[in-house]
Order: C-alpha cells, then sequence, then structure tokens
C-alpha cells in the first residue's frame, strides 16, 4: 500500500467521524420536531403532506398500532411496485420498449426494495423501463430508509420514555424523515454527481459508432437521482447492472469518495442522535466506536488478503473485476464499507475478491448487519445486541440488567433472540436447501467452495437486508427468487416485529436512577465486551460454514489450486 | 380503516413526490448546470457521435491503443463483470492468454511485467481507462502500424502525458488515461 492510498482511507474515516456529529444534531432536530434551518424551507411540504393524507401530527399511538401502520405501508408499496413491474410495457417512459417482468422476478424486486435490500435478479438497462426505476424503484428506495428510521425512532423513544405506552407517530416519523433528511440531501448529492459525469435525463438508448467502427448502444436515463437515494438509504440497488462500478453510475474517483462516505454517512451519524434522544452523547459514542472498531478490524483483514500475492496469479495486481480509476484500496474500502451497512452497491465484483476479502464482506452480512448497518435498522439491530451484553453482564455479576435505567426482563431478552435467530436461520437452511438441490447448484458461476461461497453469501445478502451478491450467482430462476424473497421479508420484519414490541414493552416500564452499582454502558469495557458479543454469536452461528467456503479456497488458492 | 387511508394517501403523496417531482427536479437543474454531462459526455467526430467519454470501447487494431479485457466485450447491454472467483481455472487461463497475447500482440519481451489491468477484467466490463503505463507498452506497437517518424513519436508521448489523468484533487483514485480520448488524439497526429 503506497502512502497516497492511505490518506484516501484516511480522509474517508475523517471526513466520516467529522460529519457523524454535524448531522447526527440535526437530525435530532428534526426527529424532536424543533425548529431547524430546514423547517423554514421546507415545512410547507410537510405540512402539506399531512394535510393531503389527513394525518393528525400530535396524536401518538402504542407499539402495535405502530407497527401495523408501517406493515400496512410497506404492503401497499410492495403491491404497487409487483404490479407496475407486471404492466411495464403499457407505462410511459419506456423508450427501450422493455417487456413485462416476470412474475417471480417482479415478487422478488418489489420485496427487494420494499425491504431496503435491493437484492438485484436483474440488470436494469436490460430489463426495467425509466419510469419502474424511478416511480417504483426510488420511491422504495426513499421510504423503506424512512421506515427503518421510524422503527428506530419507536425504539429510542420506549428506551428514553417512562411508564408510557405511548411510542410515537409513524406517519410523521415517516414524513419528517423523508422531507427534511433524505429528500434535500438527496437533490444536493445527485447535483453534485451529475456535475462529476452520471447522466440524468430521459432520452433513449443512444447507438452509436465507435472508433473502430463497432455498433454500441450506450444506455440513458435518470440514474443520478436514484443513485443519490440508494446511497443514502443505504439501499444499493443500481440504476445499470455492474451498480456503481458502471462509469455512468460512479465515473470519477472524486464521486466515488462522495458515494462511499453517503452510504455510512446516515447510519453513522444516528448514533449521535440515539445519544441525544436517550440523554447520553457517550452512549451514542460508545455504539459508534463498536461499529468503527468492527469496520477497519475487517478493512484491514480485507486489504492485507488483497495486497497479498498468490501462487495462482503471483505478483500480479489482483484488479479482476475492479476498475482502473479506483484501483485496489477504493474498491476493498467500498466492498468493506457497502456490507458493513447494509447497503449492497458495489463499485468492483465481489464474487472476484480474493476469498478472504469475500470473506469479511460475508460476515459483516452475517453478524446481522449492525456495523452502521442500514439506516435505522443497523442501529436497532445493535440495540438488540446490547441488550443480549447487558444481560450477559447481569448474568455476570449477579444482578438484574439494566439498560439505560429500564430493567431488561425476560420479554425483552426473548424478543432479542428471536430477531437474531431468525436472519441467521434463513441464512443457514436456505443456504442449506440450494447447495444439495439441482435448482440451487444449477446457478453457480464458480465451481469449488467457491461456488459455496456464493450461495452463501446471497442467503446472508438476503437475510441482511444488504443486496449485494456474488453476482456469478444466476438468481433470476424461481428457486432463487422465491427463496430470497422470503429470505428478505424475514430479515426485514423478523427483526422489526420483536424490536417493536421491545419499544412497546421498554416504554412502560419506569426509570432507575443511576447508582454506583449500575452496570456502565458508555466505557471501553462495555465496547469490548459488546465487541466480543457479536463476534461470538456470529461465529459459533457461522463458522462451520464459512470454514467450507471462503476459508478452505483460501487454503487452497495458496496451495496453487484452480477449479 | 382510517391507517388504510392514511396509508394510500401517503403512499400516492410519497409516490408524486420522490417518483415524480424529485428525479424532475434533479433533471431540470442537471440539464440546465451540466447539460454535456447530464446526456452522457458523448464525443463528437465531424458530425457523429463516435462513443461517450465515460464508456469504453473495443479496439482490435494494431494502429489503436487497446483497452482493458472486457466480460461483455464493451457492449454495454447490459454492464457487468465475469465474476469468476480467484480459485476458478477458467480465470486463470484467460490471464495466461491475454499475457501471452499482450506480449505478442506489443513485440515485448517475453518476462515483460504486465500491467495488471491488461489481464484483468473490469467490474463493469465498460472501463474507459488504462494505466499510463499499460499506454506506454503499447507505444511501439502503435508507431509501427502507423509508420510514425521520431517528430510524431514526439506528438504521441506528449498526447500521452497530456491525458494521463492524475489521482483528483491528489489523492483520490489512481492515475489513470482515457483509450477512446487517446485514440482520437492519436488520430490527429500528422
Amino acid at each position: 500500500m503506497t502512502a497516497q492510498e492511505l490518506i484516501q482511507v484516511l480522509l474517508f474515516f475523517g471526513v466520516l467521524i467529522c460529519m457523524t456529529p454535524l448531522l447526527g444534531n440535526y437530525m435530532y432536530k428534526v426527529f424532536s420536531g424543533e425548529k431547524h434551518f430546514m423547517s423554514y424551507v421546507l415545512g410547507w411540504l410537510e405540512k402539506l403532506t399531512y394535510k393531503f393524507s389527513g394525518i393528525q401530527a400530535d396524536e401518538e399511538s402504542n407499539w402495535k398500532s405502530y407497527t401495523f401502520g408501517l406493515l400496512l405501508f410497506n404492503f401497499i408499496g410492495f403491491v404497487f411496485l409487483f404490479l407496475m413491474q407486471r404492466i411495464q410495457s403499457f407505462l410511459p417512459l419506456n423508450p427501450a420498449h422493455l417487456p413485462n417482468v416476470s412474475w417471480q422476478l417482479s415478487f422478488n424486486t418489489a420485496i427487494s426494495f420494499m425491504t431496503n435490500t435491493n437484492w438485484q435478479s436483474y440488470a436494469g438497462e436490460t430489463t426495467l423501463s425509466y419510469f419502474v426505476q424511478m416511480t417504483g424503484l426510488a420511491v422504495q428506495n426513499f421510504v423503506s430508509a424512512a421506515s427503518g428510521i421510524a422503527v428506530l425512532l419507536a425504539l429510542v423513544r420506549g428506551l428514553s420514555r417512562k411508564t408510557t405506552e405511548k411510542i410515537g407517530n409513524f406517519w410523521t416519523d415517516l414524513t419528517r424523515t423523508t422531507v427534511y433528511i433524505l429528500l434535500p440531501l438527496s437533490v444536493l448529492f445527485a447535483i453534485v454527481l451529475v456535475g462529476q459525469g452520471v447522466v440524468q435525463n430521459f432520452k433513449p438508448y443512444e447507438s452509436i459508432h465507435t472508433l473502430s467502427g463497432a455498433q454500441q448502444i450506450i444506455p440513458m436515463g435518470p440514474a443520478a437521482s436514484q443513485i443519490a437515494i440508494k446511497q443514502l438509504g443505504t439501499n444499493g440497488g443500481g440504476f445499470f447492472n455492474a451498480n456503481s462500478a458502471h462509469p455512468f453510475e460512479n465515473p470519477t474517483p472524486f464521486s466515488n469518495f462522495l458515494e462511499m462516505l453517503f452510504l455510512l454517512l446516515i447510519p453513522a451519524a444516528l448514533t449521535y442522535t440515539y445519544g441525544k434522544m436517550v440523554g447520553s452523547i457517550r452512549q451514542g459514542w460508545t455504539i459508534f466506536s463498536v461499529m468503527l472498531i468492527l469496520l477497519i478490524a475487517g478493512l484491514c483483514i480485507s486489504l492485507y488478503a488483497e495486497y497479498s500475492a498468490n501462487p495462482v496469479f503471483g505478483h500480479l495486481r489482483l484488479m479482476e473485476g475492479k476498475e482502473t480509476r479506483f484501483g485496489i484500496v477504493n474498491s476493498v474500502l467500498w466492498s468493506t464499507s457497502t456490507t458493513a451497512a447494509s447497503n449492497g452497491s458495489v463499485n468492483a465484483m465481489q464474487d472476484s475478491l480474493t476469498p478472504i476479502a469475500g470473506m469479511i464482506a460475508m460476515i459483516n452480512l452475517m453478524l446481522g448487519e449492525i456495523i452502521f448497518g442500514g439506516v435505522g435498522s443497523g442501529l436497532y439491530g445493535m440495540v438488540v445486541f446490547i441488550i443480549i451484553t447487558v444481560f450477559i453482564a447481569g448474568l455476570m455479576v449477579g444482578r438484574t440488567p439494566e439498560y439505560l435505567g429500564k430493567k431488561i426482563e425476560a420479554f425483552e431478552v426473548q424478543m432479542a433472540i428471536i430477531a437474531i435467530l431468525l436472519p441467521n436461520v434463513v441464512i443457514q437452511l436456505f443456504s442449506a436447501w440450494a447447495s444439495v438441490s439441482s435448482f440451487g447448484l444449477s446457478g453457480l458461476n464458480n465451481a469449488g467452495p467457491h461456488g459455496l461461497s456464493e450461495i452463501l453469501y446471497a442467503y446472508s445478502s438476503a437475510a441482511g437486508n444488504n443486496g449485494s451478491a456474488f453476482a456469478g450467482l444466476n438468481a433470476n430462476t424461481v428457486f432463487y427468487n422465491l427463496t430470497l424473497g422470503f429470505g428478505m421479508l424475514i430479515g426485514r420484519f423478523g427483526v422489526i416485529i420483536p424490536v417493536m414490541a421491545i419499544a412497546g414493552s421498554m416504554g412502560t416500564k419506569k426509570t432507575t436512577p443511576m447508582s454506583a452499582g449500575t452496570f456502565r454502558t458508555d466505557n471501553g469495557l462495555f465496547i469490548g465486551l459488546l465487541i466480543a458479543v457479536i463476534l461470538i454469536i456470529g461465529g459459533l452461528t457461522h463458522f462451520p460454514a464459512i470454514s467450507l467456503g471462503p476459508l478452505v479456497e483460501h487454503l487452497l488458492m495458496n496451495a496453487g489450486m484452480t477449479f | 380503516m382510517k391507517t388504510v387511508l392514511i396509508s394510500l394517501k401517503i403512499f400516492l403523496f410519497f409516490t408524486l413526490l420522490t417518483g415524480i417531482v424529485y428525479p424532475l427536479l434533479v433533471t431540470g437543474i442537471a440539464q440546465f448546470v451540466f447539460p454535456a454531462k447530464a446526456n452522457g459526455s458523448f464525443v463528437v467526430k465531424g458530425d457523429k457521435i463516435t462513443g461517450s467519454e465515460l464508456i469504453g470501447q473495443q479496439f482490435n487494431s494494431p494502429a489503436y491503443f487497446s483497452s482493458r479485457p472486457s466480460a461483455v466485450s464493451y457492449n454495454p447491454l447490459p454492464s457487468g463483470g465475469s465474476n469468476y472467483g480467484l480459485t476458478n481455472l477458467k480465470l486463470k487461463k484467460f490471464v495466461d492468454s491475454c499475457k501471452i497475447q499482450f506480449i505478442s500482440f506489443n513485440h515485448l519481451d517475453r518476462m515483460a511485467g504486465i500491467p495488471s489491468e491488461m489481464v484483468f477484467m473490469s467490474a463493469s466490463g465498460l472501463d474507459p481507462h488504462i494505466s499510463p503505463e499499460a499506454a506506454l507498452m503499447q507505444l511501439g506497437r502503435i508507431i509501427k502500424a502507423r509508420n510514425f517518424n521520431a517528430a510524431q513519436e514526439q506528438k504521441l508521448r506528449q498526447c500521452i502525458r497530456e491525458l494521463t489523468e492524475a489521482p483528483q484533487f491528489l489523492c483520490l483514485g489512481e492515475e489513470r488515461i482515457n483509450v477512446l480520448l487517446l485514440n482520437l488524439a492519436t488520430d490527429k497526429i500528422q
């Protein structure tokens, strides 16, 4: 690694750390309904949303109606997106005359975007029209991100309020997140992206003759507006098949830097918002530290693997599936960040990473998307792990576990375990099924242990609502579209519902004041404990599978073997 | 029932706002401020579009600098990489054949170290760039194919120097050169 490469990494984390309190503080003001500078600019839009939809902004509800609203809203989004794809050819803005999408692919894609996953069994430029991409997919990019934040806000209110059933109003949380945070940031970001060369138009595909005289059909479309929100909302679904490796989607190193930054920005800043909302910024920074340590540890291992010589390719720099303008360091920084955050966009092909760098990406998915994770979902997933950690610590010292002054009891621990187990069950069971069935194995692009990695990665990506892929796997089959679709549903709502139950039950509890005997959750010891719990749970669950996939592949590669 | 109605209305509202108004607003601003970039950064030769600065092209002629190998042969419908894992025998064979081909095509020494992007396929299959080293290694072949004299060779070297893009803001990304622009510049050398 050269100094210039190191500077890029340091700059990236430096900017991320500096932006965290800035955006975090702003989001705190937005969520708590305080006046902020954007309420003068966009206050009318918030009010218009309430008026149009008939929402009583100050009417709060209990956790069950909050969850019901969220599920219903997401279900409507799913139905619309499904239908829109099924009748694509009759809809406007389809200059490439793309046909209607098959039922199984529409099902998969609709679930994928509704659950903030953005798993793509299709190639954007040859499957979906401009209309479906912008009024179908991009809308879900906004509202699925806002839904994730809404769940987080409900949980935070449950943790910070005393003896109340009320945990907020889903519709106002949804509206404020969209109007004040996602929308203005996306507009700014999209325009900067166009300035770097990302396309934004409604023109038909351009057929040209190259300098050598061959015909080349270049796809167009409103890409910048979609790419901005796909990064910000940790969605990750590319406008084009190659995602952010496509030169129209990520044309320069600067656009790359911003896209990488924006995929971590909101999840990182939310930790600060969280700290402010629970009344202790230290709590927020503690969580931030845990996430950052895990991210950087993964990054270091991946970089080491990518820069190491191996007997198969000798000392060649491993540029397979990587773009010249980004080089190795930006590709690996991206692959680690995008899998840590539940984003899933890529600027290099994950499938062609070294086995160890691919394994780190996979582990990031398997840990439950809590290393920054998706917007909202990363942090509420982390709180679930905090509950388990506090519980274990309580068992060790023999006291009733407490978090933020509230007692953690059997119900919360049960819910937390369900939220952790369900996605893991999806990964293990579906991967096992795919790797012994002919319809599972027929999708593989690579033989040997790497084939198993492709399957494992797919279900980890679905269950973690990430959306990135070892993209050699041909997943546009009935088997994969359906199993991955259900995997994404369980990975999303199998966590949201228990988390909402925790929010409801915590809200009704009393707060006990801190005393000398309180187990602190904002110091170095707790950071260590939390990291240990995360790694032990993830490790115990997935080590056997990982050892058969990427680990054994790494060993065989170092023995010079190919398949 | 009230919740159903609210859900439907707010979904409709957000579809209009984030699905129609937002992309139209961005398109409007983009088309006004950065019209060329928003429309694909096309390169015009004579009165015809000859490609996009951002989308790589395949060059097989010895008189043109070659682009990287591509899993989709520079056909953008759809873009994509090989998705071969490093232990995939097909990849190993592909890289070996690229090495041999690059060496014989450019009349290089058999032991020459080849810039790795010239034997590995890009992620998008449309990578418009190669490293300046990869361009310099092809220089001899181009000069021979075009029968360039010493003055013309100097001009060509000058082109490579001028078209080499340094890391952005001195620190971001890699040093690189755009193959299409380089070939267009080469065509202009008298």
